[in-house]
């Protein structure tokens, strides 16, 4: 690898700052005692109290996956802290109100949350190290009959609702981290979108971990009813720590007959430092239900960033011609690996599913995809279109693709298409010889690769999306 | 043509260049003038190619002697990038495939980053758009061209043609073609050989690399030289290439001047 691509591939983490705000914490360790307390800070109700305990009861029986192809010292979970928050000085009526601190974190981020909400029309329930500080934006939904808060606040709101779904596609033991999550969840996102309503704008939650050595169990959940539709933008940036963070979210979706949500991602968590040090452990359960017919439900993630990425975003497709879709670039570099993909159940009849991606690898990265496609018995009629894609830059990488495709049903159809490529000396110097240098080549070559899922992106998140890849990575040679 | 006091473009002294710690240039000498077009022509394997890179930047190959100056520059001194920037444009021998990059947006982005040097306007893509279909008929191109990823599928003829174009767009100072003709059929040869004889003009130079003579029908150089072995062993006038159309290159050793020699 030349000097110049060096440099470029190796950009300091530009997120990498911590806010100082006073934080609330729990002492280390997971026990009975701890959830209680976490259920007790929150003030929640008995049934969520016994909600946790049974996952944790869950997790107590369960033992970390192995699978997949990641490797990490194994993690301590009595030397985690489950709960901070940061201190509230009083009752926040406004986004005045809010700290100023954080305001600050936020504009350092990019995010000027206020004029994000106001000029760009996206509601932005700002997640600060666990427990929302403030959401806005809520009126105006609220007018349409759409449901947009921290989940906390809706356990105290609307019961009913979580009661009803929360769990209700990824059950409290599904997998050892959405158990360990279903068990001491802080906080995440809700989102009610009612019959028939097709939600005005792009729901928007910012992520930040905050304090070091806490963990994050973020929850969301989000449900759109008969005919509704919605968007919604995750978007998450991690400040600068040398130990390694746990992040263990849950997200669940449930469409209904005829509806539409969309679920698009940046992620951009501390990955670490050139030598692996340090960096975010990103175990994430994200599960869409598409339970009516012609329900629709689209991921989309850019993933950039984290030490470890454990993520398959996956879709039950269980309405007849209900359509499922996973749009995904994974770009790793440094020591940072990476193990995502998805999974399409098919089950109703005329069910759909697409999956794009697109595996960016360097540095001494690792990259793996790993997909399911079940076709069950009753799925007649079902498609669906896979394609996966590794580019490769530098020698030291590598990349895997590991596609798992169960039929079912004699009358489904299955493709499966996979492309391994490199950036290139010779594409390089081919763009040079036009004037061009590395840097844009890189970016070009890149974003081209990625068109086919930053197509999915709404606008804005798909500009961010391209300047982060540039960022992270812009060459080098094969 | 040849002009009387036009001024030197290229002055290659003593270039010695290695891959691998193979040698494959041994010293090469060549001055190229405003208005000239030169010939280098040569069995497969001779070092034209690598000469044209060695020229161009490529960073697989080290210079190990000699110097190569390009106009007011040192050319050695230059990043590819810069090179090209200058005015120097090398024409792929094998054009690069770049998939999922559309050739319009590669176009545009290699003319703006030229033009910008040149302290002249950028182009949006719209104005681009028309001002690339102009240069795309003299090349008689269909206009799906710029919606393709750049070389990519293309074939071989479509491949040189787009070299071609991008001579076109960028108005280089010195171009080297590298076996541009190889992989054209008779019309697709006089369709590019048109378009480089509308592009050459007074204020420019040309070196046309090829093994056949067949090109220079079309295009006639100034002078035509001979490569052997990493050298250049022979130079003439266009009547060389004719000799060798006939005679092969067996008959040439590295002292041996030409029956009609013009000296460069
Ligand atoms: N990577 C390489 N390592 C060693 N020798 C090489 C390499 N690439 C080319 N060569 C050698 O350099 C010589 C000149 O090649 P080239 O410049 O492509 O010739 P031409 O264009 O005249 O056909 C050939 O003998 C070729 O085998
Ligand atoms: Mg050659």
């Amino acid at each position: 690898m030349s000097a110049v691509l060096q440099s470029l591939v190796n950009q300091p983490y530009k997120h990498g700052f911590v806010t100082d705000i006073e934080s609330d914490i729990a002492p280390k360790g997971l026990n009975e005692e701890i959830i209680r307390l976490i259920s007790t800070k929150k003030n929640e109700p008995e049934w969520l109290l016994s909600f946790r305990l049974k996952a944790y009861e869950k997790w107590l029986t369960m033992s970390e996956p192995e699978w997949q192809n990641v490797h990490y010292p194994k993690i301590d979970f009595q030397d985690i802290s489950y709960y901070s928050a940061p201190k509230p000085k009083k009752k926040l009526a406004s986004m005045d109100e809010v700290d100023p601190e954080l305001l600050r974190t936020f504009e350092k981020l990019g995010v000027p949350m206020h004029e994000r909400a106001a000029l760009a029309g996206v509601a932005v329930d700002v997640i600060f190290d666990s427990v929302s500080v403030a959401t806005t934006y809520k009126q105006k939904l609220a007018e349409v009959g759409i449901i947009f808060c921290s989940i906390s606040e809706a356990v105290h709101t609307h019961p009913e609702l979580i009661q009803k779904y929360l769990g209700s596609v990824v059950p409290v033991g599904d997998n050892y981290f959405a158990a360990l999550n279903s068990a001491v969840f802080t906080d995440g996102s809700f989102c009610f979108i009612p019959k028939g309503v097709k939600c005005p704008m792009d729901l928007s939650t910012y992520f930040r971990t905050n304090t070091e050595g806490s963990g994050q169990f973020e929850r969301t959940l989000i449900i759109a009813e008969e005919g509704a539709s919605v968007s919604y933008l995750e978007g998450c940036t991690a400040p600068r720590f040398d130990t390694n963070q746990l992040h263990a979210a849950v997200v669940e979706l449930i469409a209904l007959d005829n509806a539409d949500i969309k679920y698009s991602t940046v992620q951009n968590w501390y990955a670490g430092d050139e030598n692996g040090v340090g960096g975010i452990y990103n175990f994430v359960t994200k599960r869409g239900l598409a339970k009516g017919v012609n329900s629709r439900i689209s991921w989309t993630q850019v993933e950039t960033g984290s030490a470890i990425t454990w993520k398959y975003p996956s879709c039950i497709l269980r309405g007849d011609n209900s359509v499922g879709e996973f749009y995904s670039v994974a770009v790793t570099n440094n020591y940072q690996q990476a193990d995502t993909g998805t999974k399409m159940i098919h089950i109703g009849k005329n069910t759909r599913s697409t999956i794009v991606s697109k595996g960016i690898t360097a540095g001494h990265s690792n990259s793996s995809y790993r997909g399911l496609v079940r076709i069950a018995p009753t799925a007649e009629g079902a498609r669906n279109y896979s394609q996966c894609d590794s580019m490769l830059i530098g020698d030291q990488c590598g990349a895997h693709t590991f596609p798992y495709i169960q039929v079912h049903n004699n009358s489904a159809k299955v493709e499966h298409e996979a492309s391994t490529s490199k950036i290139g000396e010779d594409q390089l110097f081919y763009f040079s010889q036009r004037g061009i240098d590395a840097e844009e080549a890189v970016s070009m070559i890149i974003n081209g690769f990625c068109k086919d899922v930053f197509q999915q992106l709404p606008m804005e998140f798909a500009v961010e999306a391209t300047k982060l890849l540039s960022f992270k990575l812009e060459g080098s040679v094969g | 043509m040849i002009i009387a006091n036009s001024p030197t473009i290229l002055s290659v002294q003593g270039l010695r260049a290695s891959i691998n710690g193979t040698e494959i240039l041994k010293g090469i000498d060549l001055t190229v003038r405003s208005g000239e077009i030169h010939a280098i022509m040569g069995l497969n394997g001779s070092g034209k190619s690598t000469f044209a890179k060695v020229l161009a930047g490529h960073s697989a190959y080290e210079v190990t002697g000699g110097s190569i100056q390009f106009e007011d520059k040192n050319l050695l001194e230059l990043p590819p990038e810069e090179r090209a920037r200058a005015g120097l444009f090398l024409a792929f021998q094998y054009p690069i495939e770049i998939p999922g990059v559309a050739n319009t947006q590669f176009l545009r982005l290699a003319y703006n980053t030229v033009q910008t040097q040149r302290g002249k306007e950028e182009l949006d893509p719209l104005e681009f758009d028309d001002f690339v279909r102009e240069k795309m008929k003299l090349l008689e191109m269909k206009p799906d061209f710029l919606d393709r990823s750049v070389n990519e599928g293309f074939s071989g003829g479509e491949k040189k043609r787009n070299e071609i174009l991008q001579m076109a767009l960028l108005e280089p100072r010195l171009s080297i073609l590298d076996e541009t003709d190889s992989g054209l059929d008779i019309d697709a040869l006089k369709i590019v050989a048109n378009g480089v004889n509308r592009i050459t003009n007074k204020d420019n130079a040309t070196i046309l690399v090829t093994h056949y003579q067949r090109l220079l029908d079309y295009i006639v150089p100034d002078f035509v030289h001979v490569m052997q072995a990493g050298r250049i062993v022979m130079t003439g006038g266009k009547e060389l290439a004719l000799e060798l159309e006939t005679r092969g290159y067996d008959w040439i050793t590295a002292n041996k001047q030409p029956a009609a020699g013009v000296s460069a």
